[in-house]
């Protein structure tokens, strides 16, 4: 089992600008293991993947066919086919907002997301509500930053046609009983998007499991690099969609007025496709396991624990996190009172500390904060 | 890194912390808001006009210690000035603040809004600095319109 020292020295960057790196959850850093697998792609199997007939496109078919396999295995998806390569985490939801939201909403159905949620899954479905009429209502939190099986029974109702729930939230570090949040939502009819953005870099996933309809990430967040992300959703879900963006590779034949789609995965995959990033995705993938989840857990446990014993401590601080300690995954939410957070981290930077800094990214959870 | 204590300034922190030009104008000729989008800060300023010379503001709002800063020092300077004299002003802050103006001369006329310049070194923070001259901008150029 590698200790968290001989991580440590996996990721060149912390040693090249001598970095205390704590804005993961923006994006991860790039251990060697990816960064060397992109470079033996490039200088070993750069082609482009389904299109020439020689040796070396079809190696690199097989490297990016082989990755959406280890994907599917990795989030325990059924069929392959249900992981679709996207830019991230927002193309994913954009995808299922316009190919999904837009062709099966209609006046007077509900949309229900909860406060928490990243501008990514909040805001396309502003946008679909507004142009299909439905109406988008919100879970909102407790005190605790937890979404209470009151509030999450009494929004989400008989015309909820969609709910979107974050797995972990960026903000408070809650972790969502999404399991939960699905059962009740298939009960009352409605199909369920997860964002698990800042849930895969921390926990096993099983889609099955939690019998999630679509479950999106960024590959950026884990070790990736930027620029890839996946859309999984179940085979029957996906087969009824309409393609969301049109071009080359997600059809089947093109006729003068007309086109017939190819099937999945290549339907949602038009256009040459980010290989380099899927074989990051490979590699990252291969670092978690090879870490395991088990000893993450265990790392990230001890780090948390020790810094909101020794951030408690301080009175001119306040920490936004959830008492409940199991519901509380690695993000550490916390203001120097009567500071502005920018000169936080513009003092914090000074000590080559790098920190996420700002009324949060998500406005409406900020909102929260400050009420 | 540049030193922070030349950013965070003893006329800065002042300003920043307990401005006497956060306050409310009794009859202002017209208000405009200045936002920052991807921080979050912002802030609504108010001008007194008498024939063409500035005759009183005020701002209101919330943002980081540059900013808030920034507005309070600039209504200072910009106070009692005409409007072609703001302008001017304005332009060689913005200059300053981008490193585009670097003459001594040239800067004077900034009177308290020089303690920015060390801002120029921190990429990060030139819109915090700059915001308030801009909404500033925009309010007089509109002001001229009407």
């Amino acid at each position: 089992m590698k200790s968290s020292e001989e991580i440590k020295n996996d990721f060149p960057i912390l040693k090249n600008r001598n970095l205390t790196y704590l804005d993961s959850g923006a994006t991860t850093q790039k251990p060697i293991q990816v960064i060397n697998a992109i470079e033996n792609f490039y200088k070993n199997y750069n082609a482009n993947p389904h299109r020439g007939a020689y040796s070396l496109s079809i190696e690199a078919t097989e490297i990016y066919e082989n990755t959406r396999t280890k994907i599917a295995n990795f989030i325990n998806a059924k069929h392959r086919e249900e992981i679709i390569f996207s830019k991230n985490a927002t193309e994913s939801l954009n995808l299922i907002a316009y190919s999904y939201g837009l062709n099966n909403l209609k006046q007077d159905d509900e949309v229900v997301i909860s406060i928490m949620e990243h501008h990514s899954n909040l805001v396309p479905w502003q946008k679909v509500c507004k142009q299909t009429g439905s109406k988008l209502n919100y879970m909102y939190i407790n005190s605790e930053f937890e979404l209470t099986k009151e509030e999450i029974e009494s929004k989400i109702t008989d015309k909820t046609k969609i709910v979107c729930i974050t797995h972990v939230s960026n903000v408070t570090g809650t972790i969502n009983d999404v399991k939960n949040i699905i059962k009740y939502a298939h009960k009352k009819g409605a199909i369920v998007v997860v964002d698990g953005s800042q849930s895969i870099p921390h926990m096993k996933i099983d889609v099955q499991d939690l019998d999630a309809d679509f479950f999106v990430f960024s590959g950026h967040k884990m070790f990736a690099p930027l620029g890839i992300g996946v859309l999984y959703g179940k085979r029957e879900i996906l087969n009824n969609m309409a393609p969301f963006l049109m071009g080359g590779d997600m059809i089947e034949y093109v006729y003068e007025q007309d086109t017939t789609f190819a099937p999945l995965p290549n339907k949602f995959e038009a256009g040459t496709q980010n290989v380099e990033g899927v074989v990051g995705l490979g590699a990252a993938i291969d670092y978690i396991e090879k870490i395991g989840y088990d000893n993450i857990q265990k790392i990230e446990k001890e780090v948390v624990q020790y810094a909101v014993e020794e951030l408690s401590k301080l009175d001119y601080l306040t920490l936004y996190i959830s008492p409940n300690k199991e519901n509380h995954s690695s993000v550490i939410s916390f203001n120097i009172n009567g500071v502005h957070p920018h000169d936080v981290a513009s003092i914090l930077d000074s000590e080559n500390v790098c920190v996420r800094s700002r009324k949060s990214l998500c406005t409406t959870t900020y909102e929260i904060f400050r009420n | 890194m540049e030193d922070l204590t030349d950013v965070y300034n003893d006329l800065i922190m002042e300003h920043s912390m307990n401005s006497y030009n956060k306050r409310k104008l009794e009859k202002a000729d017209c208000s405009e808001m200045g936002h920052n989008p991807n921080c979050g800060d912002e802030i609504t300023l108010e001008l007194k006009m008498n024939g063409n010379i500035i005759e009183d503001m005020a701002f209101s709002g919330h943002g980081c210690a540059i900013s808030q800063a920034s507005t309070s020092i600039m209504i200072d300077t910009l106070k009692g000035k005409t409007i072609e004299e703001a302008k001017d002003i304005i332009k060689t802050f913005i200059e300053m603040i981008k490193r585009e103006t670097t003459d001594e001369e040239e800067l004077k006329k900034l009177e308290d809004a020089i303690a920015f310049k060390n801002v120029s070194n921190m990429p990060a923070r030139v819109k915090c600095a700059l915001l308030a001259w801009h909404t500033m901008e925009n309010m007089l150029d509109n002001f001229n319109k009407n």
